[in-house]
């Protein structure tokens, strides 16, 4: 029998299915997953890689589409959303970080987050946003003059100066080294504590999972264990 | 105002992209040049053509006659629809100009005594009018001035019926009747050799026993008023007194060649700019596709944010639209320089305004602006598009895995003669046969260009050699003043250093089948004739049949729609004027003009005359030339003489100069476009592959390594691009002959080694330079970017 739908959550995911092409070869990256994802919940998805941890995070997100099942985002369906919906969809409620920070190469810090707010209606201003994650003295340095951890808490920054109401990160600290790595996590911490933002956060590292209020372990597509944690670690505890 | 955050990254990548930016704008540049100068010239020669017509009164109809009493004058303006009537003495002359030893002749035209004349006015250079009384005084024109370095003050001698006058240049004039001056049975202007000159209208009667009378009109008609009844009733009243036809001023000689060159100049002007402009849009369109196609990545990471496709495709647009702004303005700014050079070669060589009005109408930069503008827009928002397409999560994951496989050669058991660079690079090539294949078309179109540019020269040595050594091969061609005996065939032979004569007989005629006509000539020349033949299509001499006409194939298809069986009907404007019934009996090939060529004895029977002759052609031997010439000036009945050599060199000096100067700034454009093409094809291949490259740069490849896999491809796409590039010059140069043809010539599809060397030389030397670049750039490699960042 399928779980109820819970009023309260952001996110409601029932029965979700992804299958693509790549290449020649098709993969079945999602078998069915139900979720649901709660406000203000700092949540971390586990799993080894290929096992539909991004995929999942992508369909959340609005930056892909689902081939089966059903999303809802706040009780409105994402799934059959136009391109058009899910475009707004993500301007106005979604903030995004991605392993490998994805910042355009030719603006500068204070730039990749403006590119951001000036699309969205209530934005907070770019030095606020950076000050947020530290990287108030480095505004105006490019993306090439910025260490690693300093890209991924620009990206950060651009991710939460629109104040979404969810946070996904993907592998946000898996091109940095544990140190950095810890830099970072604690901007989202913070920014999942003061701003009380849904923050979703993929991670094949298993050290990461005790700061998040519930671990979620993928496998093969499929929701393998959903686990909560009473006792939150802070950030900056974590060592791996 | 705050610049927004795209628009920040528009103009740093515009900065960061320079060198490929102005490689585009410089393929957009090439063709918009090619399209301004072209229009911007032919606008100009024709304001300029119209201001001048009408600011001296050039006259819309004109009559030459034998002889008519000055009161008949007084009934030809009662005719309906004559505005101003004026009449004229004018005279042939042959002329002596101290120093120069070549046969000179002209036309000697009244002035009106003591006044400016009413129609076809003179505008004066230099010096003033004759003033009355002064019966040596006269006006040259300004060619003739220049060619000679004659001024007010200077004399000549001039030959009229037979009697040898003193003349003092008072003036230096340009008039509109004679904008384009050539002298009778010449095919092309020589200001050397022909000149014409105005005195006054007493002195010119008294000189040709005109006194109380004349024998040129001209008039101007109200508005409003039927040419063709004009015409009709100047020939109905001029008849008795030996007209030779009223005729319009399209049948104008000056204005009708000036005419021919304008359509010409039209023409070249419609069809160069599309090709090139053709080519350069689709050349653009190859490059900004491919560019854009590389951003895949950012366009997903600004469709993440919420970036909607339109705002993505828009922040493109206006990267698009800044190189295309760019090439635009350098191509009007280029366009324009270069047209007003040409046309101030036009105007010195052939078109002989006294003024240019340079002009450059913004429709011209509008059509170039929308043309190119169009062109990059289509090609950017289908690349935008087809990447914004994909999801957003999708496009920036690196693209599925590209599926390669073993190529033909390899299949086909060659793959022990190939090492892994290699193979790399035919893998390559083949598993994206549409990119690989624009790209040989994009430098292909490069290479057409070229030969397209440079093809008019090659094409015009060879019409020339035609013309001048297997059709027209004599010497000297002499017009007599009247139809004279045929005998004097024999009395030219006789001079001393003349070695063969070929007497012809040429009639000026109106030549009609169904509603098309052509005012021009007959001659009549020798069956078997060796210095003046006609040719056929493989261009072997053929012998002219009795009892009828051949046309040049110009003249019978384009212009009188006639084939051989059709009977011609020939009006005579000579003479008792019969009208004749004349059968096609051939078609001849002719590049240079128009003819209408008969038996000699066929002609004199049709105008039932005995054996006569208007006119001979010489050969002369080597080194007597001068001594000939002299003694034919002696001779009252020769009235002209065309020197072959001159006639050569003319040619070269009127046609010549300006297509050659439209050659070579064709040229330069179209080496422009095809370093643009090259340099961006190889540029972005780098862009495409820079990942690879650095990867198998940490694996341990070296720099020549990766650089053979690189280049090599480029190369191979070059070298593939020359046999298909020739193939693209020929089809386009077809285009042009086509296009091209006129009543003055018609350029032969002849394509000289050096053409086929010129196209190819463009790819190379643009594969080359662009590789020595990106051999430079391979070293810059940021290796430690690939080990940290995805895809």
């Amino acid at each position: 029998m399928m779980p109820a739908m819970d009023s309260q959550a952001v996110f409601v995911a029932r029965g979700l299915t992804k299958v693509y092409r790549m290449g020649e070869v098709e993969v079945q990256a999602l078998r069915g997953i139900d979720l649901d994802l709660y406000p203000g919940e700092l949540v971390v998805l586990l799993g080894p890689s290929g096992s539909g941890k991004s995929t999942l995070l992508n369909i959340l997100g609005g930056l892909d589409t689902a081939s089966g099942g059903e999303v809802r985002y706040l009780g409105r369906p994402l799934t059959g959303a136009s391109d058009a919906e899910l475009t707004r969809f993500r301007r106005e409620h979604v903030g995004f970080v991605f392993q490998f920070y994805n910042l355009i190469p030719s603006l500068t810090a204070r730039e990749n987050v403006a590119a951001v707010t000036e699309i969205v209606s209530h934005p907070m201003t770019p030095e606020a946003a950076l000050a947020l994650v530290g990287l108030q003295d480095r505004l105006d340095h490019f993306p090439a003059q910025l260490s690693g951890g300093e890209q991924q808490r620009v990206a950060i920054a651009r991710a939460i100066a629109k104040n979404p109401a969810v946070l996904l990160c993907d592998e946000p600290t898996g091109a940095l080294d544990s140190q950095t790595g810890v830099v970072v996590l604690e901007a989202l911490e913070k920014v999942n504590r003061e701003l009380g933002t849904l923050t979703v956060l993929i991670t094949h590292n298993v050290g990461i999972a005790a700061m998040a209020d519930r671990v979620i372990r993928l496998s093969d597509g499929r929701i393998v264990e959903v686990r909560p944690n009473p006792q939150r670690k802070a950030a900056r505890e974590l060592s791996w | 105002m705050r610049l927004r955050a795209l628009d920040r990254k528009l103009l740093r990548e515009l900065a960061h992209m320079k060198s490929q930016v102005l490689a585009i704008a410089a393929v957009i540049m090439g063709g918009v040049a090619t399209l301004v100068m072209s229009l911007s010239t032919y606008d100009s020669l024709v304001g300029t053509r119209d201001h001048f017509y009408r600011q001296y009164r050039l006259a819309d109809v004109f009559v030459s006659l034998k002889r008519a009493p000055e009161p008949v004058a007084l009934r030809l303006r009662e005719i309906p629809g004559i505005q101003t009537l004026e009449t004229r003495v004018m005279s042939p002359v042959k002329l002596e100009v101290e120093g120069f030893t070549d046969p000179v002749t002209g036309l000697l035209l009244s002035l009106p005594d003591g006044r400016e004349p009413l129609l076809n006015g003179l505008h004066l250079r230099r010096g003033r009018l004759p003033q009355a009384g002064s019966p040596d005084e006269v006006v040259i024109s300004d060619t003739f001035a220049d060619a000679h370095g004659l001024a007010p003050g200077d004399h000549l001698a001039a030959i009229v019926r037979g009697r040898r006058q003193r003349l003092v240049v008072v003036g230096v004039a340009v008039s509109p009747e004679y904008v384009y001056q050539i002298a009778p049975g010449a095919m092309f202007p020589d200001f050397k050799r022909y000149g014409v000159l105005w005195m006054g209208r007493r002195a010119l009667a008294a000189a040709t026993d005109m006194e109380g009378a004349f024998n040129q009109v001209s008039a101007t008609l109200v508005a409003g008023a039927r040419v063709e009844d004009v015409l009709d009733q100047l020939d109905a009243a001029l008849a008795p007194y030996g007209s030779r036809g009223a005729y319009a001023r399209r049948d104008q000689f000056s204005n009708r060649f000036l005419s021919e060159e304008l359509k010409q100049l039209k023409t070249t002007a419609t069809v160069f700019p599309a090709i090139f402009l053709g080519v350069a849009a689709f050349l653009l369109h190859i490059v900004l596709s491919r560019l854009i196609a590389l951003q895949r990545s950012q366009i997903g990471i600004l469709k993440a944010f919420g970036y909607t496709d339109r705002a993505i495709a828009l922040h493109y647009v206006k990267f698009v639209l800044v190189v295309v702004i760019l090439g635009v303005a350098l191509g009007v700014a280029l366009g324009t320089w270069f047209g007003e050079s040409l046309s101030r070669v036009y105007q010195e060589t052939t078109f002989r305004f006294p003024y240019l009005h340079y002009q450059l109408r913004p429709a011209v930069v509008a059509i170039a602006f929308l043309v190119a503008g169009s062109a990059a827009l289509l090609a950017t928002v289908w690349a935008v598009f087809r990447a914004a397409r994909l999801a957003p999560a999708e496009a920036m994951r690196p693209e599925a895995p590209p599926v390669y496989r073993a190529t033909l050669l390899e299949r086909l058991g060659f793959q022990r003669w190939l090492a892994a660079p290699s193979r790399m690079i035919l893998r390559h090539i083949e598993r994206r046969p549409v990119k690989s294949l624009l790209t040989v078309v994009g430098i292909a179109c490069a290479c057409g260009l070229m030969m397209v540019g440079y093809y008019q020269k090659g094409a015009i040595d060879f019409m020339v050699d035609v013309q001048f050594r297997q059709s027209a091969r004599e010497d000297l061609a002499l017009t007599f003043i009247d139809p004279t005996s045929d005998r004097v065939r024999h009395e030219l032979a006789a001079l001393p250093g003349v070695t063969h004569v070929e007497t012809f007989r040429d009639v000026p005629a109106i030549l009609r089948f169904r509603n098309h006509r052509h005012r021009g000539a007959i001659y009549g020349i020798q069956p078997d004739g060796v210095l003046h033949r006609a040719l056929d299509t493989r261009l072997k001499p053929v012998t002219v049949p009795p009892g009828g006409v051949i046309l040049t194939d110009y003249l019978a298809r384009e212009i009188l729609h006639v084939r051989p069986g059709d009977i011609l009907s020939v009006e005579v404007l000579e003479g008792r004027r019969p009208v004749l019934e004349v059968p096609v009996l051939g078609i001849t090939h002719q590049y240079l003009g128009l003819a209408a060529y008969m038996q000699q004895e066929t002609l004199n029977a049709l105008l039932r005359e005995g054996p006569a002759a208007t006119g001979a052609y010489l050969a002369i031997e080597p080194g007597q030339e001068t001594a000939v010439y002299a003694r034919l000036n002696e001779r009252p009945r020769v009235l002209g003489m065309v020197a072959h050599a001159a006639a050569i060199r003319s040619f070269y000096a009127t046609i010549g100069e300006f297509v050659l100067f439209y050659n070579l700034v064709a040229t330069v454009l179209a080496g422009a476009i095809g370093f643009g093409v090259v340099y961006n094809s190889a540029r972005i291949a780098l862009s495409e592959r820079e990942r690879e490259l650095a990867s198998l740069r940490v694996l341990g490849f070296t720099r020549g390594e990766i650089g053979y896999i690189l280049l090599g491809e480029l190369g191979l796409l070059a070298l593939l691009a020359v046999p298909v590039g020739m193939a693209v010059g020929v089809g386009l140069v077809g285009i042009v002959v086509v296009a091209l043809q006129s009543e003055l010539y018609r350029l032969p599809l002849f394509l000289t080694p050096d053409n086929y060397a010129m196209g190819a030389l463009v790819v190379v030397a643009s594969a080359l330079a662009s590789g020595l670049i990106i051999w430079r750039r391979l070293g810059r490699l940021d290796l430690m970017a690939v080990l940290k960042t995805r895809e």
